[in-house]
C-alpha cells in the first residue's frame, strides 16, 4: 500500500484525540464539536432525557430494594445514564443488544418489563425476559464473553441479507479479556456489522483504569485490529447518541465494525456488597457529581427551550410511577417452580434427569403431605 | 456398502449435512482450502463455497463464541477444534454459554451446534495433541458428548449431532481416522442417538468401552475367547446421554464388569460408569467393577505412550482379576437366620 494511502487508512481508524463532546459539564454547548457528527434532533434528546430520568429512578429503586433484601445483588450504573440510554436509542428494535449485568437501565429503556429485567438479580432465574422477542441477549456475567456472541450474531445478520446490527456493551475491565480482542479481530476480518461500546467507568470493581491498561485510551485498542474507533464524553448524552448513531450506521451500511469508548464514571460501588471507600476517595466522586449526565442534558435542553418545568414534572411523575410499581412487584413473594430445574437443560430431558426430577418431585410431595412436621420437630 | 475410512465417513456426513440444510456452516482453523489438518473437511470449501465452509482467525474461544452468536442467529455451526488440548481456550465459552444458554433462557434460545474435536492418543503425537478430554465435557450439564468407534457410527452420529437441537461435543478418536470399514451411507444401519451398541456378545463379563478403546476391547475379547472366556463388549457411542439400560442389562446377564478408557482414570468417565453399574447391578455382581484406564499422568511423549494406553494384555489381566475362580462368599446371607 502506498504510504499516502496507508496514512489515510490509519487516520480513518484512529479515534479523535480528545473525547467527542457536544455539551460541556455546565450544560452549555461546546464551541466546536468534533467534525463528522450530527447533533440529534431535539425530539430525540427530549426522549433521551425522559428515559434517563426514568432509568435513574429504576436504578436507585433497585439499590434500595437490595438494601431491603429484595434483590440478591444489584450492580448500579448510576452516573452512566447517557451511555445506557444512548446505546438503546442508537439501535432499531430489530437490532440486537448484548448487555452485561451492569446494563439493567439500558434494558428498561429498551422496553423490557423492569420485573423481568430483575429476575436474574432477584434470584428467580438466570434470565427473566424473552431474548428472541426483545432481541436482547441475556445479561452476561463472565466478562467479555458476550462480545463474541454479538460478533456471531452480527455475522448471522449480515449473511441473512438484512441490514441488522448487533451492539455489545462492555466495561473497561473487560477490554483486558482475551475474548474482547478475539471478538474485535473476528469482527474486523469478517466485516461484521457490530458496534463494540466500552463504558469506561474507571473501575473494574476496585482496580483503577491505570492498572488495567497503558493505552492512551481504550479506543486505541481498535487500531491493532484494523477497526474504526472513537472516543466520546460518556456523560454527554448528545455526544454519545451522535457518535453511536454514526457507528451503527457505519456498521449497517456494510463498512464493518466500530469500537466506541465512552468516558464515564461509576458513581456507586461495584455492587451493594462492595465498599468503594477502600479504593477511591470522596473528592473524586464529588468531582464526577459535577459531570452528572442527567442534569447536564436537562440544563442544555431547558436553555434551548426544548424542555419546560411541566415536561420535567411529567417525567419525574412517570419515574415515580415506575418506582412504585417496581416496589409493588418486588414485594410480592415469588414462588419459583423447583421442578423447572430439569426442564431446559436439554430439549428433552435425559433418562437420568427424568429420574432426578422424579426424586425431587417425590420429596416435594412428601413435604406437602406433612407440612407441619419440620416445625413440630424443631 | 463400501469400505471407507472414518475420516471419509465424517467428510461425507459434513457434505450431506451441508447439502440438505442450508443453515449448516463449517468453520475453524485450516478447515477451508487445506481441508483441515486431518482432511476431514477436504473439498468442502471447493464444493460448497467460502460462505459455507471457511477458515477463521486462530483463536478457539473466538471460534466457539462466534458459533454461539451464529446459532442464536439461526445457523447450525459445526466447528472444528484442531486438537483436543487446543480446545481448552474455548472451555469458558463451552462451559459458561454453549452448555447453559438453553437453561438460562428457559428454552427460548437453543444452541444447535457441534464442536468437533479430534482426541486421544496412539498416533505418536507430541505434547498437547493426544489428550482424552471427554470427562470435562461429560461433567458439564447441557452438553451432549459423542465419540464414535466405527466409520458407520462416525457418519450417522455426526448426522444426528448436527440435526440435534442441543449442542454436541463430537470427539473423534484420531487413531481410528484411517481404519477402513464397511459403511452404508445410504440407509441407516446405526442405532438411535443415545443408545449403546453391543459390539460382541458374551456371557462371562461385560467390557464397557467407547471411542478409541472399543477396538482394543474387541481384540481382548477375541483373545479371551481363545481361553474360553466370552466377553460382551458394549460400545457407549454417546457418553451423554448415557445408556444405563443397555449397560445394566448386559451386566445383569454376565455378572461381571470391566470399564476401559484411554483417559487418566481418576475422576474419569470410567469411574462414573463403575459407580452406576454397582448402584444398579449390585446383586448381580460376582466381582467388583474394575477399570482399565490410562495412568494418572500427563499424556506421555510418543516413545512412552504405549506403556500408558490400555492394551489387550492389560485388559486380559483385569479380566483375570474378575474372580472367576472364587466361590461367592454368601455368609452375609445367613446373617440373622441362624443363631
Amino acid at each position: 500500500m502506498p504510504v499516502k494511502n496507508l496514512r489515510q487508512t490509519v487516520q480513518g481508524l484512529l479515534p479523535s484525540l480528545t473525547p467527542v463532546r457536544f455539551v460541556a459539564e455546565d450544560g452549555t454547548p461546546v464551541a466546536k464539536p468534533a467534525p463528522g457528527y450530527t447533533e440529534p434532533a431535539p425530539e430525540a434528546l427530549r426522549e433521551a432525557y425522559r428515559r434517563m430520568v426514568v432509568g435513574r429512578r429504576f436504578d436507585t429503586q433497585a439499590t434500595a430494594l437490595t438494601k431491603q433484601g429484595r434483590l440478591a445483588v444489584y450492580p448500579s450504573s448510576r452516573g452512566q445514564e447517557a451511555c445506557q440510554i444512548g446505546a438503546v436509542l442508537a439501535l432499531r428494535p430489530d437490532d440486537w443488544l448484548f448487555p452485561t449485568y451492569r446494563d439493567s437501565v439500558a434494558l428498561v429503556a429498551r422496553g423490557i418489563d423492569p420485573l423481568e429485567v430483575l429476575t436474574l438479580l432477584r434470584g428467580d432465574w438466570h434470565c427473566g425476559y424473552d431474548p428472541v422477542a426483545t432481541r436482547v441477549a441475556p445479561q452476561c456475567t463472565p466478562l467479555a464473553t458476550q462480545v463474541l456472541h454479538a460478533t456471531g450474531m452480527a455475522e448471522s445478520l449480515r449473511r441473512t441479507g438484512g441490514d441488522g446490527v448487533a451492539m455489545a456493551l462492555v466495561g473497561d475491565g473487560a477490554t483486558s479479556e482475551g475474548d474482547f480482542h478475539e471478538a474485535l479481530n473476528f469482527a474486523a476480518v469478517f466485516r461484521a456489522p457490530v458496534v463494540f461500546f466500552v463504558q469506561n467507568n474507571k473501575y473494574a470493581i476496585s482496580v483503577p483504569l491505570a492498572r488495567q491498561s497503558a493505552a492512551p485510551a481504550l479506543a486505541y485498542k481498535g487500531i491493532g485490529h484494523g477497526m474504526r474507533s472513537e472516543q466520546v464524553d460518556g456523560n454527554d448524552l448528545v455526544a454519545v447518541l451522535a457518535v453511536l448513531t454514526a457507528a451503527v450506521e457505519h456498521a449497517r451500511a456494510g463498512h464493518g465494525p466500530v469500537l466506541v469508548e465512552a468516558h464515564t464514571y461509576r458513581m456507586d460501588a461495584h455492587t451493594n456488597a462492595d465498599d468503594a471507600t477502600r479504593y477511591r476517595d470522596a473528592a473524586e466522586v464529588e468531582r464526577w457529581s459535577a459531570a452528572d449526565p442527567v442534569s447536564r442534558l436537562e440544563t442544555y435542553l431547558r436553555a434551548r427551550g426544548a424542555l419546560t418545568d411541566e415536561d420535567v414534572a411529567a417525567v419525574r411523575e412517570e419515574a415515580e410511577a415506575l418506582a412504585t410499581e417496581l416496589r409493588g412487584g418486588m414485594n410480592e413473594e415469588s414462588v419459583p417452580d423447583l421442578l423447572a430445574l430439569f426442564d431446559h437443560v436439554y430439549a428433552e430431558p435425559t433418562p437420568q434427569l427424568r429420574e432426578q426430577r422424579a426424586l425431587l418431585a417425590a420429596e416435594l410431595a412428601e413435604d406437602a403431605a406433612s407440612p407441619a412436621l419440620d416445625t413440630e420437630e424443631n | 456398502m463400501a469400505k471407507v475410512t472414518m475420516a471419509q465417513a465424517l467428510n461425507t456426513a459434513l457434505r450431506d449435512a451441508l447439502r440438505e440444510d442450508e443453515r449448516v456452516l463449517v468453520f475453524g482453523e485450516d478447515v477451508g482450502p487445506l481441508g483441515g489438518v486431518f482432511r476431514i473437511t477436504d473439498g468442502l470449501t471447493r464444493d460448497f463455497g467460502e460462505q459455507r465452509c471457511f477458515d477463521t482467525p486462530l483463536a478457539e474461544a473466538g471460534i466457539v463464541g462466534l458459533a454461539v452468536g451464529m446459532a442464536m442467529g439461526g445457523f447450525r455451526p459445526v466447528v472444528e477444534m484442531q486438537f483436543d488440548a487446543f480446545a481448552y481456550p474455548a472451555f469458558e465459552q463451552i462451559a459458561s454459554h454453549v452448555a447453559k444458554l438453553r437453561n438460562r433462557t428457559r428454552g427460548r434460545l437453543a444452541l444447535p451446534m457441534v464442536i468437533r474435536i479430534p482426541y486421544a492418543g496412539g498416533i505418536g503425537g507430541v505434547e498437547h495433541h493426544c489428550d482424552s478430554s471427554e470427562a470435562y465435557y461429560a461433567h458439564t450439564p447441557g452438553l451432549k458428548v459423542v465419540t464414535p468407534a466405527t466409520a458407520d457410527d462416525a457418519y450417522w452420529l455426526l448426522r444426528d449431532a448436527i440435526a440435534d437441537p442441543d449442542p454436541v461435543v463430537f470427539l473423534e478418536p484420531k487413531k481410528l481416522y484411517w481404519s477402513k470399514e464397511d459403511v452404508n451411507l445410504e440407509r441407516r444401519g446405526a442405532l438411535p442417538f443415545g443408545q449403546a451398541a453391543i459390539r460382541r456378545k458374551g456371557r462371562d463379563a461385560t467390557v464397557v468401552a467407547y471411542g478409541p478403546s472399543v477396538p482394543v476391547a474387541l481384540a481382548a475379547a477375541e483373545a479371551a475367547a481363545a481361553d474360553g472366556i466370552e466377553l460382551e463388549v458394549v460400545d457407549l457411542r454417546t457418553l451423554v446421554p448415557f445408556d444405563d439400560e443397555t449397560v445394566t442389562a448386559s451386566v445383569h446377564r454376565t455378572g461381571r464388569c470391566l470399564v476401559v478408557q484411554e483417559a487418566q482414570g481418576f475422576a474419569g468417565v470410567g469411574a462414573e460408569i463403575a459407580a452406576r453399574v454397582q448402584e444398579r447391578c449390585f446383586h448381580s455382581l460376582a466381582a467388583p467393577v474394575l477399570r482399565v484406564a490410562g495412568f494418572d499422568i500427563p499424556y506421555p511423549p510418543p516413545k512412552l505412550e504405549h506403556a500408558h494406553l490400555p492394551s489387550v494384555d492389560r485388559i486380559l489381566d483385569a479380566v483375570d482379576r474378575l474372580q472367576f475362580s472364587d466361590a461367592p462368599d454368601t455368609r452375609h446371607l445367613l446373617k440373622g437366620t441362624a443363631a
